[in-house]
């Protein structure tokens, strides 16, 4: 415990750090021993005088802008959660039903769940992702914990790896969700990007990423969005997953699957877990996946996902679990019961997981309708350019292609709030919106500067 | 290079890719050399305790509340709020702070709903993951922004204190608390203990109902605590899991940080609804800072928030 208390404390000292602070970082594990400054100070005033103001997450910045405009046309594509056709969020049916068998269940308490959590959720999220009849999971090789949501799964298994895995480089695609960066910055991995998205075609740049898969360190992490890749909405074609597994395989890189859009991106869970399914098929492959049930169980607060680590032998993986306990101990003890015994019966209820798979083929249908919508929208109007891709690519989200002084004129002029990537949120669309954000991109395309999309 | 052209990848059927993963790999994991971890020496015993089939046991580990037939409980007034909302509220992303609702009344209660420094908006505060979260979030921040300083814990305390600032990477020290010849508190031990150490040294003191002790200070052993704190400008930080919970009234379950308040120290809070509020598995807490103005508490906020946004982006 000592020796892995002094290899974490050596590590975090070491980690990069992207903090905007006057204070100087760096402390390490031995020199503070030695060089201990006397910090003369009375109570009175603050440790924090020199702290500066950490700028405003920029995603989180759009909902706040677009709730701040007064205009009634304003249309907020910014938002990463689920919208129906009103623009209001929703609960799914089988979780308030759910919900409410729980607080009607006199044998229900609120006790500290375990480090790894609800073990019946475990399981079954588990077996939603690999499949019950899944060799590594009928030979007990999957060690799953339950986490906090995807994030806090990303970073558990992220310490896990720069504790006990000897290559501390992970690869995750270019673009990412932004905070990919800063889970395995922060647990100190080294970080470095896979070619991912062609502007061109706004599809996959296939050979560039397999070039560098190809030219990775062996043994490296790669993370590998399993369905809905955020933000692009490019998704690799069954083919291209074999060739991507072949070269993880052959380099003996470890996959690290995030999934946090089973089932929502294409209406169908079996299908948006295939490339985790074929990954955990190949003979001998580890691997990790982090999975999420914010928006496809419509969970989001409730901090709902899981940690699975996928080991060579089932005594690997206990081990494996006993050592993701002591990463989840010290950083919150055991994760939020609530919205895992919901998740936790809607999986386990054959009627409530039926009636799930309608829902979800509900939401991820309303998405596909608005994303033709937009494309037959932008067509009839002539907009220059091919649009195709809005209806190719997958999930919550499109790469529109749309510059930054474009994304801008849509923000300024016409109340529609983007990321300035030119990401959109197909969820907070509706047949009137794909209208009016159509002729606001035909505008945009005319008025602002078209530079070559540079993404 | 490893030369794999695209088109020659895009015909590569299962079986190819099962022979290439069977040359390439032998069966050796990249786990193989992890070691069994020792079991968490407080959840074990509960592990322990339910596999013993002796009709007499007695579990004394349990860190819950129990009523006198040994069942959990859940209070009537937390059933009543969950009756009042339940079906009715979404389930969106609470901001990364958590609920702002919340946390206000947090610090009231913490802090006493009169006190200049909450009157003032000098204090920095976010919802965190109960007391563990809260403390996490505190051995972070103290890494990053007091990186020449040392965590004091006292002697003994609750097992993941230790683990929690190790794992933040902050060097630890300790300081004399329990005295078993009297079963009482050392308090010579302990001033001798603020007197040594360096100046701007981060103490971690229990608010109320010491774990695992159950020995608190007396009120004016408390007074000097802050007294001798204050004159070596130490950093007080209160892990607080037990305000009413201790002696029924969570004024006086408080009064060593309204005393530390009252001295002018600015001083840190972890505070968990785990016992209090019977919330356990809920993972309720708050985690707050004492800063000099309502400006700098936005600013140092933010970068709790930036702590907490890649650990878990936003608390349940």
């Amino acid at each position: 415990m000592l020796a892995l208390a002094a290899i974490r404390s050596t590590r975090a000292a070491a980690a990069t750090s992207w903090v905007v602070s006057l204070t100087s970082f760096r402390a390490r594990f031995a020199g503070l021993l030695s060089t201990q400054t006397q910090m003369q100070r009375s109570a009175g005033t603050s440790a924090w005088e020199n702290i500066a103001q950490a700028p405003p997450d920029a995603i989180l910045a759009i909902g706040d802008a677009w709730r701040a405009d007064p205009d009634p046309r304003k249309i907020n594509l910014g938002v990463g959660a689920y919208r129906t056709a009103e623009g209001k969020p929703l609960v799914l049916n089988v979780v308030r039903k759910a919900e409410a068998a729980l607080a009607a269940d006199p044998t229900a308490n609120k006790e500290y769940l375990g480090i790894t959590g609800d073990p019946t959720f475990c399981k079954l999220a588990r077996e939603m992702a690999f499949g019950a009849g899944s060799a590594a999971v009928q030979e007990g090789r999957i060690t799953t914990v339950q986490g906090l949501s995807g994030t806090g799964s990303l970073r558990v298994g992220a310490e896990f790896l720069a504790t006990h895995y000897p290559v501390k480089t992970v690869f995750i695609p270019n673009p990412s969700w932004p905070t990919h960066r800063a889970i395995f910055t922060r647990a100190g991995m080294t970080v470095k990007e896979y070619r991912y998205f062609q502007p061109a075609t706004r599809g996959l740049d296939y050979e560039g990423l397999m070039a560098d898969i190809g030219n990775a360190e062996p043994g490296s992490v790669v993370v590998l969005h399993a369905c809905a890749h955020n933000p692009t909405g490019v998704d690799p074609t069954p083919e291209q997953w074999r060739g991507i597994l072949g070269v993880c395989a052959q380099r003996k890189l470890l996959p690290f699957f995030d999934s946090a859009y089973q089932g929502f991106a294409s209406g169908d869970l079996e299908a948006d877990a295939a490339a985790i399914r074929m990954c955990a098929a190949m003979p001998g492959q580890e691997m990790l996946l982090a999975q999420s049930f914010a928006k496809n169980m419509g969970l989001y607060g409730e901090r709902v996902g899981a940690l699975s680590v996928v080991c060579a032998s089932k005594a690997v993986a206990a081990r494996v679990e006993g050592q993701l306990k002591l990463v989840i101990r010290p950083m919150y003890s055991n994760p939020p019961r609530h919205g895992a015994e919901i998740a936790a019966r809607v999986l386990g209820s054959p009627a409530l997981f039926e009636e799930w798979k309608d829902e979800l083929r509900g939401m991820a249908g309303r998405i596909k309708e608005m994303r033709a919508a937009l494309r037959g929208a932008l067509e009839a109007r002539g907009a220059p350019g091919d649009w195709s891709f809005i209806t190719r690519q997958i999930g919550m989200f499109t790469y529109t292609g749309l510059t930054r002084p474009q994304c801008e004129l849509l923000t300024n002029k016409h109340h529609i709030y983007l990321t300035m990537d030119g990401r959109i949120s197909m969820a907070g669309l509706n047949a009137a919106g794909a209208q009016y954000l159509a002729d606001a991109i035909v505008d945009a395309l005319r008025s602002a500067a078209p530079a070559s999309p540079r993404l | 290079m490893f030369a794999l052209q695209p088109t020659a990848s895009a015909v590569i059927g299962v079986g190819q890719v099962r022979a290439l993963a069977t040359s390439a790999l032998s069966a050796s994991s990249w786990f193989s050399h992890v070691e069994e971890a020792p079991k968490d020496p407080i959840l074990g015993i509960t592990e322990a305790f339910l596999k013993d089939k002796n009709p007499a046991k007695i579990n004394l580990g349990v860190g819950a509340y129990r009523d006198d037939e040994g069942r959990p409980v859940v209070l009537p007034s937390v059933r009543e709020a969950e009756r009042r909302i339940a079906g009715s509220h979404f389930m969106e992303y609470l901001p990364i702070g958590g609920l702002k609702d919340f946390v206000a009344e947090s610090v009231k209660l913490a802090y006493g709903e009169t006190s200049p420094v909450v009157a003032s908006g000098q204090v920095a505060a976010v919802q965190s993951l109960s007391g563990t979260g809260s403390c996490r979030l505190f051995a972070d921040f103290q890494k990053r922004y007091m990186p020449k300083s040392k965590i004091y814990i006292p002697v003994p305390t609750w097992a993941n204190h230790h683990n929690i600032w190790a794992d933040a990477g902050v060097p630890q020290a300790t300081y004399r608390y329990y005295k078993p010849e009297t079963r009482g508190l050392d308090f010579d031990g302990l001033r001798e203990d603020i007197m040594a150490a360096p100046s701007g040294s981060v103490f971690l003191l229990h608010a109320c109902a010491h774990n695992p002790t159950g020995v608190d200070p007396t009120t004016e052993q408390w007074r000097e605590i802050s007294r001798l704190m204050r004159d070596k400008g130490h950093f007080p930080f209160f892990d607080m899991a037990y305000q009413g919970f201790a002696s029924g009234d969570c004024e006086r379950d408080a009064q060593s940080i309204r005393i530390f308040l009252a001295d002018g120290h600015r001083l840190g809070c972890s505070q968990s609804y785990a016992k209090n509020m019977g919330l356990y598995g809920q993972r309720v807490g708050a985690f707050s800072l004492v800063t000099d103005s309502a400006k700098e508490a936005s600013a140092v906020e933010s970068q709790m928030k930036r702590i907490a946004r890649p650990m878990y982006s936003n608390p349940p």
